[in-house]
């Protein structure tokens, strides 16, 4: 269980998070949405101390988060990072043993680790040797899941972790996280600003604007009460977009005539 | 050029010795300082300006600058550790201003990832700072191998052997093979090494571990072959028995440090060793602190240079019985006695010009002296000499240009200057055709060959001191001038000649 309470985070003069206090339940998933500048990235990176707040306090499983060193606190949490964040001059499998490595697992116990991992994010044995430079994007990302879940963690931290794939990759790698993170009964809060992958991954949603918290709550309560209008309209670009292209199918219209003006 | 190839090995060693300490400590220090500046955000900038303006010192200043720095804190300032100091400073820059570029170069995702998967700041700079910017550190140490061995052979004048010898003697004695061979086993060794730590960088990026390996292998062997040399020539040095002679970096002192060595190593088979192409005031410097043990020096050198005397007394033995005294007051230095030549400044003309104006003594410079150009070695213009000169004669010249000695002959004898300050005994002054202008107004001392010996040898090697009596008074100024000529423009080798001497010597001692 994740609770942030009465947290804020101050650059300069500008309130990157203002008071925002938050829990997340064990085991589920929490998907905090916003535009850019609304403080959703630094929100999660005060989880792993990554950022340290300004004020307010932290708990992961009832116990503060500044008990621990940040490094020792971050080698239990899985991070997956918007730009993958692979090393470069590391092999796949050094990459996912990285956290292992860290925390002193024997040579064996790192082996057979990275394997189960690699089956869990439905890697090919036969990429265990490549260079990250040589995998796909998508690829990369399945890379930087299993690095992030080596170590066990029961908490995963994801920052827009399928933002740059192409729609096709996201999709697939969205459902895969889906599923890895029911089977290991992962806390997780994942940073997104696609409404889409918000209702279809999250068991909440909360929704952030200008560093303060607008509403959080099941996908069907922020799409049935919204508490605010941005936050109305936010649920209602998915569906508006989904019925624009429904109409386009139904309306059986010419569709090379519609690209071609 | 044979005989130039067999000092090849032992110039080499030394070289290589030279290079490859100070290129460790080079990489010692500016590798932990590197990544400290980029820890500690406020050093930065100062480690960077204070090794970037070490870098602007001209490489041979910062090299002389070593002697008198060592020698007031009361260490060897001649030798090995000027030269190491020197060029380890030289080389910090290159490695620290690129460990400091490589890492901070390292992308900020890279790092965030590093703190997101649980790295402490130690493991983040070992596991991810330090590879990705290693292409550009190792880019930094060859850029400073290169630079070192460059600027090691500036390591001579200060007293450590080093290729430079071939270089300096080379172009002092006009021997332009040893020019040539010094110069191009200083390239092939920066290319060699610049090669390995090339390779080294090559296996480190491609994860070839057998290069890396064998990268290593090369460098370890290197380093103990460094390793057990330098060990050999320090016993050496601290060996009883052996003694050291210098020499200055003209063709004339190179034939009579070797004379003396072959001298006392035939008469009294007590090891010899030559420290050759010492600055002027380095080798008297030496001599005090024990660096060498012996040397030739002039009368009026002691005289103007180090006991500042401006006055010119008439009588050549009264500057000789005093500069003899004050040696053995002030600094406990033995002058075993004149060499029987005087090796002066004299300012020179060509023949032609001296016969068309009727010169003969410097004032008869003086009506035509403003429309010359006068050429004169590194010291001359600085000397007390010369101002007296100017001073006695009340004479002023168009302009005055510095040159190296051994160039300032060429310079008269293709008109491009009109006068010289030749040195008395210099063979070259009959090669092309100059003509010695008398002191007649006394402004230049009288500059006796003589021969030094510091206190130690006087104490514990007295049949090596006794060896060199027979020199007194042994060569006079025609012999000297013959010799250097024999060298300067006979092809011959300083040794050769030196040789050919000891056995003239010898014979006539026999026949005594």
């Amino acid at each position: 269980m994740i609770q942030l309470e009465k947290v804020s985070k101050l650059y300069g003069s500008v309130m990157a998070v203002d008071n925002l206090s938050l829990t997340v339940r064990k085991s589920e998933l929490l998907v905090v949405l916003g535009g850019s500048g609304s403080g959703k990235t630094t929100t999660l990176k005060m989880i792993n101390r990554l950022v340290e707040p300004s004020e307010g306090a932290i708990c992961l499983d009832g116990k503060d988060i500044t008990e621990v060193e940040p490094h020792e606190l971050r080698r239990h949490i899985g991070y997956v990072f918007q730009q993958v964040g692979l090393f470069p001059h590391m092999s796949v499998s050094e990459n996912m043993a990285i956290t292992l490595q860290l925390l002193d697992w024997s040579a064996v116990r790192i082996k057979t680790r990275v394997e189960e991992l690699l089956a869990l994010v439905e890697l090919e044995p036969s990429m265990l040797n490549r260079m990250p430079s040589e995998l796909s994007g998508g690829e990369q990302q399945r890379v930087g899941v299993a690095r992030a879940l080596a170590a066990e963690p029961t908490v995963m931290l994801l920052d827009e972790p399928f933002g740059s794939l192409d729609p096709l990759t996201r999709g697939r790698l969205q459902e895969s996280f889906a599923k890895i993170r029911r089977r290991l009964g992962l806390t997780s809060i994942l940073v997104s600003h696609d409404m889409v992958e918000a209702l279809l991954l999250g068991d909440r949603i909360a929704v952030m604007d200008r560093g303060r918290l607008v509403q959080v709550g099941t996908p069907y309560e922020l799409v049935r009460c919204p508490a605010s209008d941005y936050v109305k309209q936010l649920m209602h670009t998915p569906r508006r977009q989904a019925k624009a292209v429904d109409d386009l199918l139904v309306d059986d219209g010419d569709v090379s005539d519609k690209f071609s003006q | 050029m044979m005989d130039q190839l067999t000092l090849l090995p032992s110039y080499l060693t030394a070289h290589l010795q030279l290079t490859l300490i100070a290129l460790f400590f080079s990489v010692a220090i500016s590798l932990p300082l590197g990544i400290l500046a980029t820890r500690v955000a406020w050093l930065e900038a100062p480690v960077l300006s204070v090794a970037g303006v070490i870098q602007t010192i001209p490489s041979l200043a910062l090299l002389a600058l070593m002697v008198p720095l060592l020698a007031t804190l009361h260490l060897q300032s001649i030798g090995f550790l000027p030269a190491i100091i020197g060029l380890t400073l030289y080389g910090v820059f290159p490695i620290l201003r690129n460990t400091v570029t490589g890492i901070s170069g390292v992308a900020p995702e890279l790092i965030e990832a590093a703190r997101g998967v649980g790295m402490t700041s130690n493991q983040r700079l070992i596991n991810v700072e330090l590879p990705l910017s290693m292409p550009v550190i190792v880019a930094g140490i060859r850029t400073a191998t290169v630079w070192i061995v460059g600027v090691a052979t500036l390591s001579t004048p200060v007293g450590a052997t080093s290729l430079g010898n071939y270089i300096f003697s080379g172009l002092q004695t006009r021997n332009f093979k040893a020019v040539l061979v010094g110069s191009l086993a200083a390239a092939g060794l920066a290319l060699l090494l610049d090669g390995l730590v090339r390779m080294l960088e090559i296996a480190i990026r491609e994860r070839r571990r057998a290069l890396a390996k064998i990268v290593f292998g090369v460098f370890f062997v290197l380093y103990v072959y460094t390793g057990i040399s330098l060990t050999q020539s320090l016993f050496l040095l601290g060996k009883t028995g052996v003694i050291t002679i210098g020499s200055k970096t003209f063709t004339e002192q190179y034939i009579l440090s070797s004379i003396i060595s072959q001298r006392i190593e035939s008469e009294t088979g007590h090891t010899t060793r030559l420290l050759q192409s010492l600055g002027s005031t380095v080798a008297f410097d030496a001599l005090r602190s024990g660096d060498i043990d012996m040397y030739v020096d002039y009368s009026g050198t002691v005289w103007a240079t180090i006991m500042q005397r401006d006055s010119v007394p008439e009588n050549r033995n009264e500057v000789l019985r005093e500069v003899t005294n004050f040696l053995r007051d002030e600094h406990g230095i033995t002058v075993i006695g004149p060499l029987g030549f005087e090796n002066t400044y004299a300012l020179a003309v060509s023949e032609s010009d001296g016969k068309r104006f009727q010169l003969r003594e410097i004032s008869d410079l003086v009506p035509y002296a403003k429309s010359m150009l006068i050429g004169g070695d590194y010291e001359f213009f600085a000397r007390p000499e010369w101002q007296a000169i100017q001073k006695n004669y009340g004479i002023e010249f168009k302009e005055s240009l510095m040159m190296d000695s051994s160039l300032m002959y060429q310079a008269i004898g293709q008109g491009d200057v009109d006068i010289i300050s030749a040195f008395s005994t210099d063979g070259r002054i009959t090669s092309f055709d100059l003509r010695m202008l008398k002191d007649d107004r006394l402004a230049i001392p009288p500059y006796d060959a003589i021969l030094l010996v510091g206190e130690k040898v006087m104490r514990d090697y007295p049949t090596a001191v006794t060896s060199t009596n027979s020199l007194v008074n042994a060569i006079d100024v025609d012999q000297m001038m013959q010799m250097n000529f024999s060298v300067d423009e006979g092809g011959k080798t300083p040794e050769q000649v030196a040789d050919q001497f000891i056995k003239t010597l010898s014979q006539s001692e026999a026949l005594n």
